[in-house]
């Protein structure tokens, strides 16, 4: 279980996060909702320790995030980044085999890298990407490879930031469907930021809108519709005019 | 204008400058204790040899030949006037190993290493790559800045020798071919003349020279802002940091070497 409580951070005269909140239960798939500016990547990042918090408590599996053995903490991390954020002078295979390649996990080259072409089978890509260089690839494809290196080392939770922001709806719905059949099949916790309400109804068990630094309503995704609480009301339904302010 | 406010005004920009220089010492000791401690990565230190070393080697041979030709000219013409011209090879030794070698070398390093690591990793910054390494259990102080730094400070001093070697063969060329001369002359007076302190001296000012070039651009790098600005002030800040710093390190060796 991934736990938040009381977190601050603030940069600045801007107060990001003013008493987050949170919990998510182990083997289940949490989707965090909130307009731009909100936070949400602040969070999923402190949670990572890539950002420290002001003050609040962060515990996984009981344990504080800040404390303890950090290579043990992050090797149980698989994250795909918004932009994919692959290394630019490493090859595709290598990008995902990178955990496997160095580290307390490391595996011999020939082997790291049959199961760098298994995962990249698994999020549909041939094997012949697995030479090109990432620059040689579309935003889509980024996207899945970004999502086999999340994989690859089969962690037990799984963080998506903006999975399908920049994808045109036909790869954002592919992209939605893979996140999902892959936590259910690896039976992992998943954390997804998005903006995108089709992501929301396919990727997650239980939603969180953050709103002003905290969480404003929290459920599961069946619940989302009939919430009557107006600011996810006008979030999902994408209303101009609401309790959140359109220019902020 | 207040006095009180001029002197806050300058006490601010004071402790600015210092509290620059403390968070560079700090990186830079940071960086040098990653070089000593495992894991290390010896595919990334192989590529920064080959960028920082093997792939700077034309831009220093073509700085050296030039600047060596000139100077045999400018002490030719300049030890005319006092009948002088017969220095020509001790001058021009001395000038390229003392002096002109180390620096050429290393603004040469700063104007394409610097810029090129600072641009690198400031983009990776921008990129998420770096929180990327992190959540990916590597540590991007040992990953990327420590590879860099140790190629520096072992190829600068290497490039140096061969800029050295190159300035002298520039002015040795120029010299007999244009000046007159002799041969055999010219190599015994430039070996004669030059001494073991000269040459330490000039390896010494490479190894410093190519650290400053790296700890900047990578600290330059790993701080840069947001976005294609970002990118382009860590860039521009890395080389006129580095170029400064060098010629600010030169000043001090060559007290320490040659006027103690």
């Amino acid at each position: 279980m991934i736990k938040l409580d009381n977190v601050k951070k603030s940069f600045g005269d801007n107060h990001v996060l003013r008493g987050m909140d949170l919990e998510i239960p182990k083997g289940s798939s949490m989707v965090i909702i909130g307009g731009s500016g909100t936070g949400k990547s602040v969070a999923l990042k402190c949670v990572l320790g890539l950002i420290t918090p002001d003050s609040g408590t962060i515990t996984v599996d009981g344990q504080d995030a800040r404390k303890g053995d950090r290579d043990a903490f992050l090797a149980k991390f698989g994250m795909l980044f918004q932009g994919g954020a692959l290394f630019d002078s490493l090859t595709v295979w290598q990008n995902v085999a990178f955990r496997l390649l160095r580290g307390s996990l490391k595996r011999p080259t020939e082997e790291a890298r049959e199961i760098a072409i298994e995962k990249l089978r698994r999020v549909g890509l041939k094997a012949d990407v697995a030479d090109r260089l990432p620059a040689e690839l579309s935003g889509g494809m980024q996207k899945r490879v970004g999502l086999a290196r999340a994989i690859a080392a089969e962690p037990e939770i799984i963080f998506f930031d903006e999975p399908t922001t920049g994808l045109d709806p036909i790869m954002s719905g592919v992209i939605n469907d893979l996140i999902r059949e892959i936590v259910v099949e690896m039976g992992a916790t998943a954390m997804t930021i998005t903006h995108d309400m089709s992501s929301v109804r396919a990727i997650a068990d239980n939603v969180a809108m953050l709103h002003n630094g905290v969480i404003q309503w929290t459920g599961p995704v069946a619940d989302m519709d009939a919430s009557g609480d107006p600011h996810l009301d006008q979030f999902i339904h994408g209303r101009a005019e609401g309790p959140i302010e359109a220019v902020r | 204008m207040n006095p009180v406010l001029l002197l806050g005004q300058l006490g601010r920009a004071v402790l600015t400058v210092m509290a620059a220089f403390g968070r560079v010492a700090i990186f830079a000791l940071d960086a040098l204790s990653h070089m000593l401690r495992p894991p290390f990565y010896p595919r990334e230190f192989g590529v920064a040899l080959l960028n920082i070393g093997w792939l700077s080697l034309p831009v220093v041979g073509l700085t050296a030949i030039f600047t060596g030709g000139a100077l045999a000219l400018q002490i030719y013409a300049g030890g005319a006037r006092f009948n002088a011209e017969a220095v020509v090879p001790q001058i021009v030794a001395i000038g390229m190993v003392r002096e002109l070698g180390p620096v050429l070398v290393g603004l040469m390093i700063a104007a394409r290493v610097t810029s090129s690591i600072a641009a690198e990793i400031a983009t990776m910054k921008v990129t998420e790559q770096i929180d990327a390494l992190v959540t990916l259990s590597t540590h991007p102080m040992k990953y990327l800045v420590a590879p860099r730094v140790l190629a520096a400070l072992l190829t600068v001093p290497a490039l140096v020798a061969i800029g050295d070697i190159i300035g002298i063969a520039g002015g040795y060329t120029v010299a007999v071919q244009n000046l007159g001369f002799n041969s055999a002359a010219y190599l015994r007076n430039t070996v004669d003349f030059l001494e073991m302190r000269d040459i330490v001296s000039s390896l010494v000012k490479g190894a410093a020279f190519g650290t400053i070039a790296a700890i900047m651009g990578c600290y330059y790098g790993m701080n840069s802002g947001r976005g294609a600005q970002g990118v382009g002030r860590a860039t521009k800040g890395s080389v006129e940091a580095a170029a400064v710093l060098i010629l600010a390190a030169n000043f001090v060796l060559t007290g320490v070497f040659f006027s103690l």
